[in-house]
């Protein structure tokens, strides 16, 4: 009863703001609304945090069966939700999408479209108690078994965090310790995944690491504190840190986004080498299509906390179909082609908190039809690899091809 | 149950009465049952917050208007439980001392001479040595003098209505001098939360006016008046403050302006906290890019600092301000419980709980001196509270 | 480093110079001097003119303020000090003993009362305000909020006055004569009275303790809080951690920066003692000492002790600067 008043006035709402009228039901949130929506949160929040504190939680509670055996991780219907004070904000609404063994993947999409968050739903690393997995699955091959990690209690995912996925994140200034020294914090991973190892095999370890990274004095750095490092040298370090469990996903959360042009490549180049020397697939996350053709070897085009296509590199690259993934594509700068200006997309990503119940892109759509009106549109399979969710592609039926 | 009335309240709200909307029609297929149940939909607003996952969330639902800055730190001040009670009291206070006195059928110096008919009573010991029949003393086994008590009980009517018990006349009984302690409560209120009031303002006045100078100008003002910061900073205030007080004492001034004078010095010792934020404030302020672009766009120094600096130390600001408050309560308690603030006929909290030093008080006489510091304690928690409150409302990386 | 240093050491020589002008004035401005209060109030005393002004000659009372500083500053020969750039501060009127002599005197006792609520509110401080930041908004940390909140808010005297009623007046567990050794002792042992003194610093202690936790543990959970939300701490959990090694580990080594800090700032109030603290439960330590001679007018005590406090504050500030150097790798000590 409530959800649909809620939903009435938002496409309500949504007219005028196309027109820029006055929006005539404008309000502030009261204090009351705001309480309860602060209680309700509160409420939700509680029951899933006592979930993922519980230890000794049966094994079989969470595990699971890949659908494919050759994926090494399955996004099935995620749901990410942050229960801010406005409301519930759906960061990751229904994402789907699979990462094969071996293979890189890459994320793109605008800031704040959920790709950041899909990743650290798959580490469990969303900002708690706010940010909570509310709904479907992350399902991860261990080899011989596979554990759904949005099931999983925190004190299980301790065991899969650094050992077997691992994560290079966003700011290599600021994301290590800056009161221990970098020997410190390699060795620390090392000793955490690996029983019985001494303190001189971690060292060793390390050294070994950061070697492969291409710091050129290794002992030296060992000693350092990371403020005495540039900051490319601090990506390297963290890529160091991120590789020294062998693990078999690596999530690389816009590595190279703070960085300088000219370091940008070095670390680029690094992944690759990289992803070469070690036996495990990339998760790649970045708003920069040109790294994406570089490194990737399928592609995720995210949108307001939803997949709305995904293919293999050369299928998204060569034939975009998503009108959004044409306009991204547009609106990226290329050498030896003359443009006025640089294309952008018009207007603004709906509002997480009150998705419409229509496409998303609906409104900055230029290429609109009456079915776009209807209910959110489902996938249509366009290749078996490649994916579009938009009534362009769709059959007389709504649906086009197999629903996937 | 009244859960859900309540959010059919919010949902409703949100709705336009006029244009009344199919509301069965408008169901959306997308959203799945579940989610509906699970999670509260009542909430349109800007997000804000979790920058901190590297995701931006800018947006606006259509239908709610975007809140200023002031009326967004104002929601969230509100918001909270702590500072509403923190709020609530001070205004009850404020009531307290201002309205009361009007109903009080006793005067801040009125010495109620009616006792009732309360007597007083002193009981004497006296000790007569015994003697036996040959006049001589007697001594018991330990070679001790025996004696014989006699108590001499005295009686006489009080001339006036002191250390009365709490009772129907006087609520919280009288003092040592007949006066109500009730009455005198209220008034003693007037002249800490006036003054806590005039000097916060001198305060925060002086502080901004110095700390702005040493932080826009910078090198050898900055200097001076940092020094001399530091030398205010170092001068141990409490022992400085009881000097002044007896400074002021000899040098005839009026017992009744002495709180006056209070004031100045309070002032001269307690600006130097707001002069270091708001020059601390400046300095970085300065070197950010909003500044750098003022001064390209040729705006005059007193534009700048008005107009660009100023509202950016104003939360700083207002929240070291409310705290001060409490801590200029205590600072007048303590001085007036050393006897250093207002004259002794005048009632003050800090004054009235001084009578603790008399054992017989401190053990008896509950009446006289808890209220009052119960009096200090609420306003000083009541202004914390306000400012902490503040503090989080104005905090842009506030998680709730 | 070294130059900083010096640096620092000249600005604070300057400072003190400061202070003691502001405070000499201000003391020779005081109405009835020592010695007018002292022969005056004195019947056997012939109150001459002539034997007062003798007698504050002997004071050195009857230089100018000017003159006066001076004096005390590089030495008076009439009173045989050697001034107090120096560290001499003259004779005690009061106490007829040597200012510095006094001071280091009565500083135990007020060191040995600070230090020990020190010791207990701290580390309790600390603890509580980590456990507050890390369940951020739950029940524990309003409850602490405000409790610790209520602590500051109320003056040392009344909480004293309270907790004296309860537990001196009505439990009887201590003297209600308050001071430092109960009064009928017949011929104590050592042992017997050292308990009895340390029985009597329990009161003083726990007023102490109470209301200073409340502001270290804001502090504390104020920089834990800052600190759990800092991008290292989300490394921190990546690499699989346990929650514990990253609140105790992780964030807790970069919490203790300001906290550790911190403590260099308390070294005036660790031997300066507590004037209203010490009054009230007759310590005989230095605040009490100082309260009494500040009442009688004995100006070369009372400067002396504000001096002390004085050097102390500067010293604090010196030695928060050089903790950072030590605590925090990030921190040079440059200029």
């Amino acid at each position: 009863m409530l959800f649909k008043n809620k939903k009435t006035t938002s496409s309500d709402g949504a007219q005028p703001a196309k027109t820029k009228a006055p929006i005539a039901d404008a309000h502030y949130l009261s204090v009351r609304e705001s309480r309860a929506i602060a209680k309700s949160n509160a409420r939700v929040i509680r029951a899933l945090e006592k979930r993922k504190k519980r230890t000794h939680v049966s094994e079989s509670e969470y595990l699971c069966e890949m659908q494919d055996p050759n994926n090494i991780v399955e996004f099935d219907d995620l749901r990410t939700y942050f229960f801010t004070d406005a409301g519930v904000s759906k960061a990751v609404d229904g994402v789907t999408f699979s990462i094969p063994r071996g293979a890189t993947v890459g994320v793109v999409g605008e800031s704040g479209c959920g790709k950041s968050v899909t990743s650290l739903s798959l580490m469990q690393l969303v900002q708690a108690p706010q940010g909570q997995i509310v709904g479907g699955s992350i399902r991860f091959n261990m080899g011989n078994k596979a554990y759904d990690i949005a099931k999983m209690p925190i004190s299980e995912m301790r065991k899969i965090r650094g050992k077997q996925i691992a994560m290079i994140f966003q700011e290599p200034m600021t994301s290590l310790n800056p009161v221990f020294r970098i020997g410190y914090q390699l060795d620390e991973m090392v000793l955490l995944h690996t029983p019985g190892c001494t303190k001189e095999q971690a060292k060793a370890r390390s050294l070994q690491m950061l070697e492969l990274v291409g710091i050129a004095a290794p002992e030296r750095v060992y000693r350092c504190y990371p403020h005495e490092l540039s900051g490319g040298m601090r990506q390297r370090v963290m890529i160091a840190i991120a590789l020294s469990c062998d693990p078999r996903l690596i999530i690389a959360d816009e590595p190279t986004t703070a960085l300088d042009v000219t370091i940008q490549a070095q670390v680029l180049d690094l992944l690759r080498e990289i992803k070469g020397k070690i036996d495990g697939s990339i998760m790649l996350i970045t708003h920069d299509l040109g790294v994406i053709a570089e490194m990737a070897d399928y592609v995720v085009v995210m949108y307001a906390g939803r997949v709305i296509e995904s293919g293999t590199t050369a299928e998204i690259f060569h034939n975009p179909l998503h009108p959004y993934t044409v306009g991204l594509q547009k609106s990226k700068p290329v050498v030896n082609r003359k443009v006025e200006r640089l294309y952008n997309i018009p207007g603004q990503v709906p509002n997480p908190i009150d998705m419409p119940d229509y496409c998303y892109f609906k409104d900055r759509c230029t290429r609109c039809t009456a079915r776009c009106e209807g209910e959110y549109p489902h996938f249509i399979q366009v290749s078996p690899t490649h994916r579009v969710a938009c009534y362009l592609y769709a059959g007389e039926d709504g649906k086009g091809g197999p629903d996937a | 149950m009244k859960e859900e009335n309540k959010k059919d309240a919010v949902a409703e709200t949100s709705v336009p009465a006029q244009e009344a909307p199919p509301v069965e029609a408008a169901e959306g297929p997308a959203a799945p049952a579940e989610e509906g149940a699970a999670i509260d939909p009542a909430a349109q607003e800007p997000a804000e917050g979790h920058a901190a996952q590297g995701e931006e969330k800018g947006f606006l639902a259509d239908n709610v208007r975007s809140l200023s800055p002031m009326q967004l730190v104002l929601k969230r001040f509100f918001r909270s439980k702590l500072s509403l009670i923190g709020l609530a009291t001070i205004v009850a206070l404020f009531l307290f001392c201002w309205l009361g006195p009007l109903f009080s059928p006793y005067g801040e110096e009125t010495i109620d001479y009616d006792a009732n008919g309360r007597l007083n009573v002193t009981v004497t010991e006296i000790k007569i040595p015994l003697t036996d029949e040959n006049g001589d003393y007697v001594y018991d086994e330990d070679g001790n003098q025996v004696t014989v008590s006699v108590w001499r009980v005295q009686k006489s009517e009080m001339l006036v209505d002191t250390l009365a018990n709490p009772s129907a006349e006087h609520w919280f009984g009288t003092d040592k001098n007949g006066y109500d302690v009730l009455t005198r409560i209220m008034y003693g209120g007037r002249v800490s939360l006036t003054l806590s009031l005039i000097v916060v303002l001198l305060e925060t006045v002086f502080g901004v006016i110095l700390g702005g100078l040493a932080g826009y100008f910078g090198k050898w003002v900055d200097s001076l008046i940092m020094r001399i910061v530091d030398i205010f900073n170092c001068i141990p205030t409490l022992p400085l403050l009881l000097i002044i007080g007896s400074v002021l004492e000899g040098a005839g001034v009026d017992p009744n302006d002495r709180i006056y004078f209070m004031m100045v010095f309070l002032t001269l010792f307690g600006w130097t906290g707001i002069a270091r934020i708001v020059r601390g404030q400046i300095l970085s302020l300065r070197e950010q890019e909003f500044m750098v672009s003022a001064t390209a766009r040729g705006l005059s120094t007193a534009r700048k600092i008005f107009r660009h600096l100023v509202p950016n130390v104003m939360p700083q600001l207002i929240v070291s301000m409310t705290l001060g408050l409490g801590s200029v309560i205590l600072m007048e308690a303590s001085l007036s419980y050393l006897g250093m603030g207002v004259p002794l006929t005048k009632a003050s909290w800090g004054g009235m709980i001084n009578d603790v030093k008399d054992p017989t008080v401190l053990q008896n006489y509950l009446n006289l001196w808890v209220p009052p510091g119960i009096c200090i304690v609420l306003a000083v928690l009541g202004f914390n509270f306000i400012g902490d409150g503040l503090r989080d409302a104005f905090d842009p990386k506030a998680k709730r | 480093m070294a130059k900083y240093i010096i640096k620092r050491i000249l600005i604070s020589i300057l400072i003190l110079f400061g202070v003691s002008i502001i405070l000499y004035t201000l003391l020779r401005c005081m109405p009835g001097d020592y010695v007018t209060q002292k022969f005056t109030a004195n019947p056997s005393f012939e109150n001459s003119e002539e034997k007062l002004e003798l007698m504050k000659e002997l004071y050195g009372l009857n230089d100018s303020i000017f003159v006066g500083y001076f004096k005390w500053l590089f030495g008076n020969p009439t009173l045989q000090t050697r001034g107090a750039i120096l560290f001499d501060f003259g004779t005690s009127f009061l106490y007829d003993r040597p200012v510095t002599e006094v001071i280091a005197d009565k500083m135990w006792i007020s060191f040995a009362l600070t230090l020990l609520s020190l010791v207990i509110y701290y580390p309790l401080a600390v603890f509580l305000g980590t456990r507050a930041a890390v369940k951020q908004y739950g029940a524990f940390d309003y409850a602490t909020t405000v409790l610790t909140m209520i602590g500051i808010s109320f003056p040392t005297f009344f909480f004293s006055a309270i907790v004296v009623k309860i537990f001196a007046y009505d439990l009887g567990w201590f003297d209600t004569g308050l001071g430092q050794v109960s009064g009928g002792m017949y011929n104590p042992t050592a042992w017997e009275l050292f308990i009895d003194q340390a029985w009597h610093l329990v009161l003083p202690i726990f007023v102490v303790v109470v209301l200073s936790l409340g502001s270290i543990m804001r502090y504390t959970r104020t920089n834990m809080l800052e600190v759990l939300n800092a991008d290292y701490i989300r490394t921190a959990r990546a690499k699989g951690l346990s929650e514990r090694s990253v609140i105790y580990k992780h964030a807790f080594k970069n919490t203790m920066i300001p906290m550790v800090t911190m403590l260099a700032g308390l070294l005036p109030g660790l031997f300066g003692g507590s004037m209203i603290l010490e009054d009230f439960f007759k310590v005989d330590g230095i605040g009490r000492i100082a309260y009494t001679a500040m009442n009688a007018g004995d100006i070369p005590f009372v400067m002396g002790y504000n001096m002390f406090l004085a050097l102390l504050t500067v010293l604090g500030m010196l030695l928060t600067d050089l903790m950072y150097v030590a605590v925090d790798p990030r921190v040079k000590l440059t200029r």
